[in-house]
């Protein structure tokens, strides 16, 4: 039997939700909230959502849109044109493609392997983006935001474990 | 039997045009950033673009975000009180004393001004924009600002807070601009130090304190040193507040900004007449004059 139109347009919605919560991440990292502490440099939430959805929904947060959110983030912070939309979709890729490795590990490993995988994304960002500054980027500012985003990364996992409990437990 | 093998090889094929759509999305990324390299003026039209589509989700965003900010800042302020008073009856004090001098020396440039017959600086037009997004990335330092061309603002014109210098636009398009400020890796500003009247350049390197490059002369420059604006290049008008030296040792000499980023909500972005890099499309509308304060 075919499911009706408003159970249909339920699942639609429902599968909508890990784009537009990685979306709300990137939100978060632009919004001007004027913290103290984190005014200058923030933790790189987008590339947590991006993890997080390819090793647990890789069907509803394809490469294409990581793609797209990296461009866009590239396009808001005013980084050269790509280099976000290569981390992110390498991200995606890398996480989809390991996902069986993590499902049903420990949180210790996946937060361990999501160390890794940032380490690897965040050098790529400073090894792009100064070469085509053409000089060395302040390395700096760059671990700190790597720093930040590890110690982020238990709290949002969290998040999105909940959001994908209440919302996405069909599958 | 016939079945299964179908159905094998369709999921063969659908993995192979999964590969081949990552591997085109890899490549794309990396013909946007040899574009970027190639052709500056297509990607910048592209990137305020895109900015532009973006801009109302990013004001939206904004305004609750300046609702948490106020919170956040209302309790901070609470906190620190005490020692705000503290510090603000003595900054009072010190200022009263300059105010006396202040007006004694504004009576005296009048009656020189006067007596020189020397023509009054014009009032340049200006606009005020809020912030809408601020990346804190450690990559750059930029923000995005809700004005853009149908307001009048064009690339290279100066955006203050205040009276400090913040940085100048960067890209423009129809209802957005680009802010780079001038901590900014790629921001050049040239200035004058105020007590030795040297020249240099204020060179950004995307640390919250830029430093001082290509000194002219050799002359003794030490901490507290108030640096501004110099019109040499007639990219910036002289004399606008940037900066105060907070060190100056066989090192870098580092200014510290008057402009403090964590609190630009709205700033003004200023039409001198001098920093038109690109023509402009059309006039800009008609606009207020930056008054004095009376």
């Amino acid at each position: 039997m075919k499911p009706s139109v408003w159970i249909r347009m339920d699942t639609w919605v429902r599968h909508l939700i890990p784009a537009t919560a990685t979306l709300f991440l990137l939100l978060l990292t632009v919004v001007p909230l004027r913290l103290p502490a984190v005014a200058e440099i923030a933790p790189m939430l987008p590339l947590m959502g991006v993890y997080y959805w390819a090793i647990y929904r890789p069907d509803l947060l394809p490469a294409w849109l990581a793609f797209t959110f990296g461009l866009l983030a590239d396009v808001i912070a005013g980084t050269p044109l790509g280099v976000e939309a290569l981390v992110l979709l390498l991200v995606q890729g890398t996480a989809a493609r390991q996902r069986r490795f993590f499902l049903g590990k420990s949180f210790a490993v996946t937060w361990w392997s999501f160390g890794v995988l940032a380490a690897g994304a965040t050098g790529l960002s400073w090894l792009l983006v100064s070469l085509l500054d053409g000089r060395a980027i302040d390395p700096a500012p760059v671990l700190v935001s790597y720093l930040m985003t590890l110690g982020c990364f238990p709290l949002l996992t969290w998040a999105l474990a909940r959001t994908q409990m209440a919302l996405l437990i069909e599958a | 039997m016939k079945q299964s093998s179908a159905a094998g090889r369709l999921a063969t094929v659908r993995l192979l045009a999964q590969r081949f759509a990552f591997l085109t999305l890899v490549a794309a990324a990396f013909a946007l950033m040899m574009l970027g390299k190639a052709d500056i003026v297509l990607v910048e039209r592209g990137r305020a673009l895109m900015i532009d589509a973006v801009t109302p989700l990013l004001e939206a965003a904004a305004r609750p975000a300046a609702t948490v900010a106020r919170v956040t800042n209302g309790v901070h302020e609470l906190a620190n009180l005490r020692a705000e008073n503290a510090r603000l009856r003595e900054e009072n004090a010190r200022l009263m004393r300059w105010q006396t001098v202040a007006r004694r020396l504004e009576s005296e440039t009048e009656v020189l001004h006067q007596q020189l017959n020397v023509v009054p600086d014009p009032d340049p037009a200006f606009v005020t924009a809020r912030v809408i997004a601020d990346p804190g990335t450690a990559f750059g330092h930029s923000m995005l600002l809700s004005a853009g061309s149908r307001d009048g603002v064009r690339k290279g014109q100066v955006v203050l807070s205040g009276e400090a210098l913040v940085g100048y636009i960067g890209e423009v398009g129809l209802r957005s601009s680009r802010l780079l400020l001038i901590t900014d890796i790629n921001a050049r500003v040239p200035v004058v130090v105020e007590s030795t009247r040297t020249r240099a350049v204020l060179a950004g390197d995307n640390s919250s304190r830029p430093k001082l490059n290509y000194i002219v002369g050799n002359p003794a420059i030490a901490v507290g040193d108030r640096v501004v604006t110099s019109a040499s290049g007639a990219a910036f008008p002289p004399g606008l507040p940037v900066g105060v030296v907070v060190s100056a040792g066989d090192g870098a000499i580092r200014v510290e900004p008057f402009a403090r980023r964590n609190q630009l909500d709205f700033v003004s972005i200023v039409d001198y007449g001098l920093g038109g890099i690109l023509p402009s499309d059309r006039p800009p509308p008609e606009r207020r004059r930056r008054g004095r304060e009376e």
